[in-house]
């Protein structure tokens, strides 16, 4: 077919039947059923996609604790400004509505869908289909939507009611806004008067660049200055340079782990003074039992401990939270121990 | 003055220590007569006298040195984190209509990953007659168009909603960035797969942990959607999803998927994550608006504004800023000096194009009064740009997305600026 032709017809039928009639360019090559089935993990709002497999809400709650309260909260209740799943209710029509997955969202199987391509967040694609549905069923629970006896699964999925399903209209701005605002516009004698009725610098919420530029220069420059002589002898020994090169390869860590002045526990654990201090010693961090199991024999972390672990962290302790896939590059195993060691406690 | 005008500081603090040096003779309208000589006219100058850099100091230049506070900016207390988060294009300080990628605005929901042109796939599944799979080079190997449009988040002057709340055009409404895009058009890959009739929408997702998937209804798909690899002549940005992003002309900016690693035709909308819980828009009575798809006609003075006051005293004045529609080409906009009393019409620098910016300019005279400065676009369809207090009547005070109402600065006689809110 003379690709006019096939552009003519594909125009004629785009309006009722959109079908458009393949191609002739002969790019590409077929998709394997492998690999259509590694990446179309789509969950279709009917529960269509869905895998084999169920989760009961108490099994949600300790799989919960593990991967998600860190940002989300023990009773997925949020922690500070990280997603509230639960509450809300009622609230839609009220002032500052709280959206959650009880309160706002319609269907299910976007949260099955969700966390289990995309949380927990810096550690996507970890957690198993049995897994998924307990956290799916831990939440349903967390917004008192299912009993506490309850298990979701393949097969009771579709039967689950979501609160506000009915709560969605599709745009209507072109019934309800673009009618009332078409037209000459009005260009003399619009008002009767004008009054400034609100100010933005009352509420004084605009970041103040000159004092965020100045307050982001001062670290940088004491890293970069001449090693002076500091309690920390780990501190002075370590070469500047490599320092400076571990803060950039500390980027791919940034997600889960901070470190610094004020640096607190995220995903992972915060760093200040890890170097040199026993595993698993953050107070209030929730470790995998792998880590606390190598704690207890005694695992202090160093150069050595911390490069092995870095350079394959699952092969190195199997069974740990830390979703990275490694570090392969000796040289920036040996940035990151320089540049974690440059933050004492 | 020189020295003043060096690091031209976006804070209100930078401002009045511009405006003190500036002084009296600045203020007094027309040509000033000089008292003694200009040094910098009569006395050499270092760069007159020495040598500047050689043509292999610089393989790919940064904006010289003292226009480094035209970047982006983030505002710390809107996201959790910053890896799943935006920021803002500084238009302020930009003129004509194209964004150059280095301070267009960013919003990733996994952060900005690093995915090599090698390790690059694209799929084509779902309700086709032969999925398929091609890598980076497949794709520069399709016939391929140039286009310049421009990409707004949903969530442009969404803070603004409730009341004038962030002092600066790069914030109120820097969530914009407008390039020339080279791309394959969608429909193309759509018909190299052959799309089966039963297919209605097209599923995109992208490669990062985010995948950040929507739907897009068939009908747009194959009208003027862009897979596209290069933005104003180069490779896409990492943080603009280099190697290979979507372009969806006119649409707000969730669905112009970054890293694009699968394209699904399906016989209905998936409701992601994206287009459910994120990306609908509450009205007052508690139901909410979904498949707000379209951006629509919208405007701002980005000169003077917070950002970039007036430091040049009475006299000539240029007010400049940029207006867009996502149903078309902008064919109008009118600026007013007092709140929207009385309007004049701006001239356009060209003519409006379809869903790109467009840049307006206002050349007039400043007597040192107060202004407060709007401006309103209309568009191709006779569409005017609303105030704020209409958008409010029809939807409420509890919207993030689709803020496109009229903009005020507060103009002061010292000519600093602030966003504020009028009756």
């Amino acid at each position: 077919m003379s690709k006019f032709l096939k552009f003519t017809l594909a125009a004629g039928f785009a309006i009722s039947a959109t079908a458009v009639f393949a191609g002739d360019f002969g790019l590409g090559r077929p998709a394997l059923p492998e690999e259509i089935a590694a990446w179309d993990v789509k969950i279709m709002p009917d529960g269509r996609g869905l895998p084999e497999g169920s989760g009961d809400v108490w099994t949600g709650d300790e799989v919960f604790a593990e991967n998600c309260a860190v940002c989300h909260g023990d009773f997925a209740e949020g922690v500070g400004n990280w997603p509230k799943l639960a509450g809300g209710w009622d609230t839609l029509d009220h002032e500052d509505p709280l959206k959650t997955v009880g309160s706002y969202w319609p269907y299910l199987s976007t949260v099955w869908d969700y966390v289990n391509r995309s949380m927990p967040f810096g550690n996507a694609q970890s957690l198993s289909n049995d897994e998924v549905y307990a956290i799916t069923a831990y939440i349903l629970y967390s917004n008192n939507l299912v009993d506490e006896d309850f298990t979701l699964s393949h097969e009771n999925f579709a039967e689950v009611e979501m609160p506000n399903a009915g709560g969605f209209i599709v745009d209507d701005r072109a019934e309800t806004e673009y009618a009332k605002w078409t037209g000459e516009p009005c260009m003399e004698n619009c008002k009767d008067e004008v009054k400034i009725t609100m100010r933005a610098r009352v509420l004084d919420v605009t970041p103040d660049v000159e004092e965020a530029e100045a307050a982001e220069a001062e670290p940088v420059a004491v890293a970069v200055a001449e090693p002076e002589p500091a309690p920390e002898p780990e501190v002075a020994a370590v070469d500047p340079a490599l320092i400076e090169a571990g803060e950039k390869v500390f980027k791919k860590c940034k997600a889960c782990h901070q470190v610094g002045e004020g640096a607190k526990d995220r995903a992972g654990p915060q760093l200040n003074g890890v170097m040199g201090r026993a595993a698993g010693s953050v107070e209030g961090f929730k470790y995998s039992k792998a880590l606390m199991a190598r704690a207890d024999e005694g695992l202090v972390w160093n150069e050595e401990t911390i490069s092995a672990f870095l350079a394959n962290p699952r092969g190195y302790m199997k069974g740990t939270k830390m979703g990275f896939a490694g570090l392969k590059s000796e040289e920036d195993q040996a940035a990151i121990a320089a540049y974690l060691s440059s933050f004492a406690d | 003055m020189s020295e003043t005008f060096k690091g031209k500081s976006t804070s209100r603090r930078g401002f009045l220590r511009g405006a003190a040096a500036a002084g009296a003779g600045a203020l007094a309208a027309g040509a000033a007569k000089a008292a003694t000589p200009d040094p910098l006219i009569v006395e050499p100058q270092p760069w007159a006298q020495g040598l500047g850099e050689g043509v292999d100091v610089t393989p790919y230049g940064l904006p010289i040195q003292f226009e480094n506070d035209v970047v982006r900016r983030n505002v710390d207390w809107l996201t959790a984190d910053t890896i799943s988060s935006i920021n803002f294009t500084p238009i302020h300080a930009l003129d004509g209509t194209i964004t150059p990628q280095g301070c267009a605005f960013e919003r990733h929901h996994s952060g900005a990953i690093e995915l090599a042109k090698d390790d690059y796939r694209l799929m084509i599944n779902g309700l086709v007659d032969t999925p398929l799979v091609f890598t980076y080079a497949d794709l520069e190997r399709f016939p391929r168009e140039n286009h310049v449009y421009f990409c707004e988040c949903a969530a442009n002057t969404g803070m603004e909603w409730a009341g004038a709340q962030l002092n600066g055009a790069q914030f109120t409404h820097g969530m914009i960035h407008n390039m020339e895009y080279t791309g394959v058009p969608l429909r193309t890959i759509l018909e190299e797969a052959g799309v089966k009739t039963e297919g209605k929408w097209v599923y995109v997702e992208g490669a990062d942990a985010s995948s950040n998937g929507r739907s897009i209804p068939m009908e747009k798909a194959l009208d003027d959607v862009l897979v596209a690899f290069k933005a104003n002549g180069e490779a896409l940005r990492k943080e603009h999803g280099y190697p290979v992003r979507l372009v969806v002309p006119g649409w707000e900016g969730n669905m112009w998927v970054k890293w694009l690693r699968r394209i699904e035709v399906t016989d209905a909308a998936v409701q992601s994550r994206e287009e459910t819980s994120k990306y609908t828009d509450t009205l007052e009575d508690g139901t909410s608006r979904k498949w707000t798809w379209e951006m629509d006609a919208k405007s701002v003075v980005t000169s003077p504004s917070p950002q970039a006051p007036i430091t040049h005293g009475t006299g000539p004045l240029v007010i400049s800023g940029l207006a867009w529609s996502g149903r078309g080409a902008i064919t109008r906009v009118d600026v007013s000096k007092d709140g929207g009393k009385t309007w004049e019409t701006a001239r356009l620098a060209k003519p409006g194009e379809r869903m790109a910016l467009t840049r307006f300019y206002l050349d007039t005279t400043w007597d040192g009064t107060e202004m407060l400065l709007q401006s309103r676009a209309m568009d191709e369809t006779g569409y005017v740009q609303p105030t704020k207090t209409q958008l409010r009547e029809v939807r409420g005070l509890n919207s993030i997305y689709h803020n496109n109402c009229i903009q005020t600065w507060w103009v002061k006689p010292n000519g600093e600026a602030e966003n504020v809110e009028v009756s």
